[in-house]
């Protein structure tokens, strides 16, 4: 484990801190300001602050000290928590975060002036109100100089008050001279681990000499109490050796040794109380038998009580695993699950495919693809629980404030897909809020609440997930829309379409319905960008809006990546997977359906649209497969960009699941071939590229495709 | 002397601070074992042996406060060098640890060298 490893283990940490926190606040918000709540908001700021200061993030350290001095305050309860304040502290918890992010990738720092200096504001009140604290409170609203100064003070003075100049007395004399220390521990000294005869090693390993040892105080035998310090001594420390060095043996040691520094001074004397005489140098070693315990240990603190489940998101124990590790069992799993299937296969052509074995079997693959995938498996809330924020910003830049509704926060699915969900989803919020919402002055002149509603719920439905992004603006004016994408030349002036089809027209790509490109939604991505993410993880997107009551886009994902759903064709003698994402329908055409077009391409008529005939025996071999689409079956495919097509097979043979692997890793990559997996019967069968071979076809005059299969 | 390397056990529930401290001890020679709370250390520390014990003060569960009192509570633990790793350096901090029976208090970001020498000051 390298440095770089230890630091991604801190930003993983600083996110989930910073998730942490965010959880806390919002409980704070919402009313729960108990101190578990509020400890559990501190610690992790604390625990940024830790690793910053260990990493050399400044910026980075000095913001978190600030944020963390506010939040010690609010814990020690000397500043009240009113909704503005954690109104505020939000705002610093994303400033925070930018802080992070620009910790990670090494860019400047964000502009924190404007918070710190309302952090700092609120410290200062706090301060004034009462002073009494005020002792308790190191370095609240100092500069960070300032702090680091008093961090390095304490690092290195015991007791700095006491002397006058002993750190320019060293340097100030010949080197060749010695300067003096003197001591004297106390009871406390030999409890606690604590040994003074460590500290005097400590001093001859610095080249220190001891030149005087005050046994005045060593009581007769018989009333030596060996937890008690009777022994003084002075040292001559080298010239060399600095003060600060020296004070560094020191450092903690406290009220437990009384030190005197510099050749004028002479060994502190006994702490007065009933000593009884005794003889003999202190048994440290035996001293600690019984350990005197110093002080009132009654203001220690108690063990903390179990977390709140609000502030604390993660009470179960777990474990971190590398990814790339838990990719392979993934994959492993998944050719398990294909090996059990080829055993099916195997058994059933002996006749023998009833057996129980084989049904236990198929469970316990089932079980373990299951939790196999369930590891990959998070749930969505670490994607829910930034749009709090976002909706912040969208407020502050558009004077709409929005409320936030989420439910099925808790629903779980692939790592990746939560990855790659994220920036999808911000898009569809900032539309939502920056078009679909209305003002505060229309809202009300509808008779709606002034403040908008935004609402995000996520469910696992028939083996997807199910993620509905609704707001209740004004819906999607068709009108506009239709107007628009005439003027863009995406529909026909005059083209009849029904609202779904008006609706799903904001997902062409190049079309745009705000006047002018908003800063907020109008970043250069539009909605067929977000389609084609969301079509990338194998998901579908649909809207739902109704005018004046709002819109609702639906995203149904798959629940994982690695395992995919497949519609298994036949081409004469071989199999190919037509991913499911892509199937709108299978039909057999009647002869009246086709029309013939230039010397050999073909088009189907699907209720009044003629669509391509894409004639899949040109990728599997001319002569093996049907060419006539009256014999065989065509399967309607939509495409993101190519629009729709019709694939000739000679027959649909079966729908399952399917493992893919690359051929770009196995073999080479092949057009029109998405990869390669392994069917029941053992045999290898070829993923169909959907989009590149309508795009293919659609781009070329006549003949197919390379004969692809001849690779394979 | 001791005939093997001086066992420590740090305390701290932030990953990255533990991966650190394991770093930077292991380097020094030392023998690292690590736990993530106050809880956790209790219960490592029932069970087998150390020599020193490195423990932050801010944690969930239990803090380092409350496992340097149990610590010192117990018979066997009584006199175990503790020293305490924190970002705070407050005296009324270090006087509660004090109080509580700290060995010793460092003030994090730590140095290693630093780090090692106080723990060897502590031990034999």
């Amino acid at each position: 484990m390298n440095s770089d490893d230890i630091q991604n283990i801190f930003f993983i940490e600083c996110e989930e801190s910073l998730e942490a926190a965010e959880a806390g606040l919002d409980a704070c918000k919402a009313g729960t300001q108990d101190g578990e709540t509020i400890n559990a908001i501190f610690r992790a700021v604390h625990s940024i602050k830790g690793g910053a200061g260990a990493f050399g993030y400044a910026a980075l350290q000095a913001f978190t000290h600030t944020f963390e001095t506010l939040l010690s305050e609010v814990r020690e309860g000397s500043v009240a928590l009113d909704a503005e304040l954690v109104n505020m502290m939000l705002l610093a918890l994303d400033c925070l975060r930018d802080h992070v992010d620009a910790a990670r990738s090494g860019t400047d720092a964000p502009d924190d002036a404007a918070i710190m200096a309302r952090l700092e504001q609120a410290v200062e009140t706090s301060q004034a109100n009462g002073d009494a604290g005020a002792a308790a409170k190191p370095a609240s609203g100092k500069t960070q100089a300032e702090d680091l100064d008093a961090l390095l003070d304490d690092l290195l003075a015991a007791e700095p008050q006491d002397e006058d100049a002993p750190v320019e007395e060293a340097p100030a004399g010949e080197a060749a001279a010695t300067w003096q220390v003197h001591l004297r521990p106390h009871a406390g000294a030999m409890a606690n681990g604590s040994e003074p005869m460590l500290w005097l090693r400590e001093l001859r390993g610095l080249g220190g000499e001891c030149i005087a040892c005050d046994t005045d105080s060593v009581p007769p035998l018989g009333e030596f109490d060996v937890a008690e310090g009777y022994l003084g001594w002075t040292f001559a420390m080298p010239g060399e050796v600095t003060h600060e060095h020296v004070a560094e043996i020191f450092d903690f040691v406290g009220e437990d040794c009384s030190i005197a520094w510099g050749s004028e001074e002479t060994i502190p004397p006994l702490r007065p109380r009933p000593a009884e005489p005794a003889a003999a140098e202190p048994q440290v070693t035996e001293a600690a038998v019984e350990p005197a315990k110093p002080g009132d240990s009654k203001e220690v603190a108690k063990p903390a009580p179990a977390p709140a489940p609000a502030a604390q998101a993660a009470p179960t124990q777990s474990i971190r695993v590398d990814l790339s590790k838990l990719d392979t069992l993934i994959d492993g799993v998944g050719e398990l699950v294909i090996a059990q299937a080829m055993l099916a296969q195997r058994l059933a052509n002996e006749n023998l495919a009833h057996i129980e074995e084989l049904a236990m079997l198929e469970g316990l693959v089932r079980d373990i693809q299951e939790h196999a995938m369930a590891f990959r498996a998070q749930p969505i809330g670490s994607v829910f629980s930034r749009v709090p924020r976002l909706l912040r910003e969208l407020s502050s830049s558009t004077g709409k404030h929005v409320k936030l509704q989420v439910t099925g926060e808790t629903t779980e699915l692939d790592k990746t897909v939560i990855e790659r969900l994220s920036e999808p989803l911000t898009h569809l919020i900032r539309n939502a809020v920056d078009h679909g919402i209305e003002d505060a002055e229309e809202r009300q002149a509808a008779g709606k609440d002034p403040e908008g509603t935004l609402s995000l719920s996520a469910e696992q439905k028939a083996g997807r997930i199910v993620i509905r992004i609704a707001d209740d603006g004004r819906g999607i004016a068709a009108d506009k829309v239709l107007a628009k994408a005439v003027a863009n030349g995406l529909v026909e002036e005059g083209a009849q379409l029904s609202q779904d089809e008006i609706n799903n027209l904001i997902f062409a790509p190049g079309f745009s319905t705000a006047a002018q490109v908003s800063s907020i939604s109008g970043r250069g991505v539009g909605m067929d960008v977000v389609r084609q993410n969301v079509k990338d993880l194998g998901g579908r997107i649909t809207i739902e809006s109704t005018p004046g009551a709002g819109t609702a886009f639906v995203l149904a994902l798959p629940l994982t990546l690695a395992i995919s759903d497949g519609m298994i064709v036949q081409l004469g003698d071989q199999s190919l997977v037509i991913p499911l994402t892509h199937v709108v329908e299978s039909l057999r055409p009647q002869p009246g359906d086709l029309k013939g077009m230039g010397t050999d391409r073909q088009m189907l008529n699907v209720r009044g649209r003629f669509l391509p005939v894409v004639p899949l025996a040109a990728i599997a071999g001319r002569d093996m497969a049907t060419t006539d689409p009256c014999e065989g079956v065509l399967v309607i495919v939509e495409t993101e960009s190519y629009g729709q097509a019709a694939l000739l097979v000679d027959a649909i043979t079966d729908q399952r699941q399917f493992v893919i692997k690359t051929l770009d890793t196995h073999y080479r990559a092949v057009d029109s071939v998405a990869g390669a997996t392994i069917l029941g019967n053992g045999r290898v069968a070829l993923i169909v590229d959907v989009d590149q071979l309508v795009k293919t076809a659609s781009a070329m005059d006549q003949g197919g495709p390379a004969n692809l299969l001849a690779a394979a | 002397m001791m005939t093997h390397a001086t066992r420590i056990l740090t305390v701290d529930d932030s990953p990255s601070m533990r991966a650190l401290l394991l770093h930077a001890l292991t380097a020094q020679g030392f023998h690292v074992e690590q736990a993530e709370d106050g809880q956790a250390a209790l219960e490592w520390l029932a069970m087998n042996e150390v020599d020193v014990v490195i423990t932050d003060i801010n944690m969930p569960r239990m803090d380092g406060f409350g496992l340097i009192e149990h610590l010192r509570g117990s018979a066997r633990h009584a006199d175990r060098p503790i020293l305490v790793l924190s970002t705070e350096s407050s005296d009324e901090k270090k006087q509660r640890a004090r109080n509580a029976g700290a060995t010793g208090w460092i003030v994090k970001p730590f140095d290693a060298d630093k780090l090692a020498s106080a723990v060897r000051r502590v031990t034999h």
